[in-house]
């Protein structure tokens, strides 16, 4: 197979098997033209055997269709692979395709002159490709030589993306650098044999230089700069160099993916790049601002299409299973546990942790495990989204005139571009989204991990195709839409929640309005309370929303706001927290409101939230949490 | 799903070890096939570059880089000691003459006309690898390694800090249950590995360490305990690197846990002989876990070695399995039926379990997801 999707007729295709080699599991979906419109049929999950003793990511996959094959009695498997030659509507496929994030994914390290120029685009780039990035070298990094000189040799990484200087500009620094690459001579994680990928996208007056510095000792690949001026950044050639070494140096020195990519046309995605593309789908077709996120086991990707810029970021070592402590690492214990509505033992929380790190492929039996997990995610997604607007901002170095208001609106310099009362969608996908048991539970974990502001439309991944339906559109889009349309996006809610804080015990905000049934709705809520109207998919509500003085639902502080608002299973989430949101200080004040939350939201059974909330008494104290930032 | 299961952790009182003992870079082989070697023998050899410094002339002489090759006094290969001058710049008439002295004792590498910089490596540091098990050289890895076979016993632990190293097996308790406290460790523990129960606190590794104890295998571990006594947190699960005295394995998990039977039963057997130990971790990319080998040194190695424990046919009803989550952690019992409907277990999900008869006599239902095969 090659490195570009092969044309197929797509009249020719009615049954379609997809795959998605995750670092913990591999997911098999399988999918089929119904009466004249692709349909998501079954789902069949197997562990990932691409580590020992198995060392074969195929026999992962083949456990996977196997579930498919006895869920649906379609024969999928022969002793050579996936059945790829349709035979009856019981036998074989008509279209194969895969993602992959086993093994750790692409790791990466990158290189450019500043750090907050080249180095950054030049870690976009990388983490646009789905790559993730181990470490960002430049020349003003606050490390000596030497110092880069033995981080490099032991990343031990995949791939090195070296940039640096604007075309034409002062090649000195960016010759530097491929000369400490030279000196630390870095060895790939996949082996000895192994030459390792650099792929230069940086001032194209050095390229000779690079090419006699670098050439002869690995498989060097030049394109076009990624920063060719200070005002533009032109990541596009960068990354898809970076895919085709992906697939011809990375994927085929992994176990068992050399049969792997024959079993399949379709070049085989990384699994953000293939995710991307779907959240990417969402916000063109919808025209709007969207941010999305897949919650995995050992790494957290987060994607923003705003303002029609897309950005990608994968947190590495942020995740629920391999990765879970990092995040207790990361976050600290404190973080973790201010979400816990139960009273608990901080030894006992770190070691349910650990045991989770060590056993990832185990889930939950009990309820308290599960709450433990999902107070893991919401610290997961917001040191995720911390990361990713770290990078969503504007070109460093760029010559800006500054007009007054920029002076007065420092943000536009300093901070992320992203403004989440301009976002009109959160969706989110990755076992423990997808996989909920509820999906007030998905619901919670988005809006407490990413604290949306104004009128924001929840959604998430039914049970986790996105990335399946990411390598598919890129072959058959027809397809992939309609199952993504009508299987895959399930539409949680809308949440409002304005802008601001007002004392604790306030009045927050009112809204009336007009149900689909033409009924009238009114609600009131103070300061620290969350609420809910139930409002089914596919109905909308109109409603207005006059928030305290303090507070901004959208239209200015104290402002009305008459908007119409779509359903969900989950309906209309009403948030009265304030933003930033700040929970009690008194632990018991803090466990009672968190019950309030999850009683509302129907989040979890009404017994075990009892059983939570015994012995509890209210007194009231609100201050700002502790922050891992 | 029945093929979707997660492998036991391996305990087995005789069985054919093949360990891959390999280089991270390029060197030399020093075995033969077939050579008999015991714990401490090397077995290949290579050396890791030095460390660099690199020093920028331009600014030291105050020239333009591509005059750097005019000023140098070496070249590239040769041999510099620490502040041999190494470029000199003669100044008007012998005066304001300045000079770059090597900061260290090494090797010109390279000498930059594009950036003016000139690295010099210092000498390259030798890199040992060991047999660590004794046994007999099964296969060559030209340029890599070996692989060393050995008959012995196995056992796999869950979790570990600390690498390679070995000693007698010692018992500082009488039950798997027991907490191995500071005060069950004594003088004579002092190179041995010494077996625990359910549980050691950080006073007990310590005292252990200040014994010269190699190595400590028990149940569980509080998390805490573990930090405070590597003084960090352990964010990502890879471990094996660090330099703590001792070489740590966790057989069950973290908390107070009991020892499984069989293990604690086989070490029971072994206590006494020569045991090879590493606490070499790796949860993602590549799964490590800690082992304990206690070879048998009186039988030769087999020829053939056993091929690795990869089961293909899945889980049928008779099967031994293991609980590996809370609650009925650790407890053991044989599959009674694999039901193909998905069933809601309490946290509401949908998941495929599996119903195991347990030693108590209760029958449960398990996510698949959180039992694992026992091997026989």
């Amino acid at each position: 197979m090659g490195n570009q999707a092969p044309s197929l007729d797509p009249e020719k295709i009615t049954v379609i098997l997809a795959t998605d080699c995750g670092s913990t599991t591999s997911k098999a979906r399988f999918f089929k033209k119904l009466k004249n419109e692709y349909r998501f049929v079954c789902a069949g999950e197997a562990p990932t055997t691409v580590e020992a003793p198995y060392e074969d990511v195929t026999l992962g996959v083949r456990n996977a269709v196997r579930e498919v094959e006895e869920l649906t009695g379609h024969r999928l498997l022969s002793e050579k692979g996936i059945i790829d030659n349709r035979t009856d509507e019981k036998t074989g496929i008509d279209l194969y395709a895969t993602t992959s994030s086993a093994g750790g994914g692409l790791q990466m390290m990158v290189a450019g002159v500043v750090k907050s120029m080249t180095g950054e685009s030049a870690e976009r780039a990388a983490l646009g490709a789905g790559a993730i990035v181990m470490d960002v070298i430049a020349v003003n990094d606050g490390r000596r030589l030497h110092q880069k000189v033995e981080m490099m040799r032991h990343l031990r990484p995949d791939m090195i993306l070296v940039a640096g200087g604007t075309d034409g500009g002062d090649i000195e620094h960016v010759v530097q650098t491929a000369e400490v690459i030279r000196t630390a001579e870095p060895k790939a994680r996949l082996g000895i044999g192994y030459k390792l990928p650099i792929v230069y996208a940086g001032n194209n007056g050095a390229r000779k230089q690079v090419q006699e510095i670098l050439g002869s000792r690995y498989a060097l690949t030049i394109v076009d700069n990624l920063r060719p001026t200070l005002e533009t950044e032109n990541s596009e050639p960068a990354r898809e160099a970076i895919h085709e070494l992906f697939m011809e140096h990375v994927m085929s020195h992994a176990p068992g993916y050399n049969k792997l990519m024959e079993w399949t046309p379709i070049p085989i995605m990384p699994t953000p790049a293939a995710e991307g593309r779907m959240f990417r789908t969402i916000a063109e077709r919808r025209r709007i601002n969207v941010i999305g996120v897949g919650l995995g086991g050992a790494t957290t990707n987060v994607y923003s299409v705003y303002d029609g810029k897309f950005v990608r970021t994968v947190s590495a070592n942020l995740g629920m299973s391999y990765s879970i402590c990092n995040v207790l690492y990361s976050a600290g214990l404190q973080n973790i546990t201010r979400w816990l509505p139960f009273e608990y033992d901080e030894i006992k929380i770190r070691n349910v942790l650990r045991n989770k790190m060590i056993r990832p492929t185990t889930i939950p039996r009990t309820i308290d495990e599960l709450v433990i997990e999902h107070a893991v995610a919401r610290e997961a997604l917001r040191l995720g989204f911390m990361h990713h607007k770290f990078l969503a901002r504007g070109l460093r170095g760029v010559r800006i005139q500054r007009t007054i208001a920029d002076i007065f609106d420092q943000r536009a310099f300093t901070e992320t571009y992203i403004d989440m009362m301009n976002i009109h969608m959160i969706a989110g996908t990755g076992g423990l989204l997808s996989h909920a048991p509820r999906r007030a539970q998905t619901a919670l974990a988005l809006i407490d991990g990413f604290l949306p502001e104004g009128v924001t439309k929840l959604a998430q991944d039914s049970v986790f195709m996105m990335p399946h339906l990411g390598v598919l559109s890129t072959v058959h889009p027809t397809a992939a839409l309609e199952i993504f349309e009508k299987d895959c996006l399930v539409r949680i809610g809308t949440c409002l929640a304005p802008r601001g804080t007002v004392t604790e015990g306030a009045d927050a905000f009112k809204l009336k309005g007009t149900m689909p049934d033409g009924s009238r709705v009114e609600k009131s809520l103070k300061s620290g309370e969350m609420d809910r109207i139930s409002l089914e998919e596919g109905k909308i509500a109109s409603v207005e929303i006059e928030p305290a003085k303090e507070l901004d639902i959208g239209a200015g502080p104290g402002n009305k706001l008459t908007v119409e608002v779509e359903g969900g299973v989950v309906g209309m989430i009403l948030d009265a927290r304030g933003r930033p949101l700040a929970l009690p200080q008194d632990d018991k004040e803090r466990r009672r409101r968190l019950l309030q939350w999850f009683s509302v939201l129907d989040a979890y059974p009404k017994a075990v939230l009892e059983r939570f909330g015994q012995g509890l008494e209210p007194t009231v104290k609100v201050s700002e949490p502790e922050r891992a930032d | 799903m029945a093929l979707a299961y997660t492998p036991g952790l391996k305990v087995k009182a005789s069985t054919t070890i093949r360990a891959a003992r390999r280089l991270p870079i390029p060197g030399d082989v020093l075995v033969r096939m077939g050579e008999k070697v015991g714990f401490d023998a090397v077995v290949a050899r290579t050396s890791v570059p030095g460390g660099v410094e690199i020093m920028k002339l331009v600014h030291l002489l105050g020239i333009d880089p591509d005059e750097v090759g005019m000023y140098m006094r070496k070249k590239v290969g040769d041999n510099v000691q620490k502040d041999e001058i190494i470029a000199e710049k003669k100044g008007f008439l012998g005066m304001f003459r300045s000079v770059a002295k090597s900061p260290t004792t090494g090797v010109i590498q390279q000498v930059s006309e594009l950036t003016g910089q000139v690295t010099i490596s210092e000498p390259p540091v030798p890199l040992e690898v060991k047999a660590y098990v004794p046994g007999q050289i099964e296969k060559i890895l030209p340029n890599e390694g070996v692989i060393v076979q050995t008959d012995g016993a196995l056992i796999q632990g869950i979790f570990g800090i600390g690498g390679e190293t070995h000693g007698k097996i010692a018992f500082a308790v009488d039950s798997p249950d027991e907490m191995l406290t500071d005060d069950k460790i004594r003088e004579n523990h002092g190179g041995e590995v010494v077996v625990g129960g359910s549980l050691v606190k950080v006073d007990a590794l310590r005292k252990a360490i200040s014994l010269g104890v190699k190595g400590i295998i028990v149940g569980g571990i509080e998390d805490k305990d573990l930090s405070d006594f590597l003084g960090y947190e352990i964010g990502v699960a890879i471990t094996g690197h660090e330099n703590v005295g001792l070489t740590l394995i966790i057989t069950e998990g973290f908390g107070r846990m009991r020892m499984s039977d069989r293990a604690f039963n086989l070490l029971k057997e072994l206590e006494g002989k020569e045991a090879a130990i590493n606490g070499a971790t790796q949860i993602r990319a590549g799964v490590i876990r800690p082992e304990i080998i206690v070879p048998e040194l009186e039988k030769e190695a087999k020829a053939q070695a056993s091929e690795d424990f990869v089961p293909q046919k899945g889980m049928e009803p008779g099967m031994a399995v293991r609980i590996i989550r809370e609650p009925d952690f650790g407890r053991i019992g044989e599959i009674v039926s694999l039901p193909v409907d998905l069933q809601v277990v309490e946290t509401e999900s949908p998941v495929r379990v599996l119903e195991v008869k347990l030693e108590d006599g209760r029958t449960v239902a398990v996510p698949r997801a959180d039992v694992e095969i026992i091997e026989e």
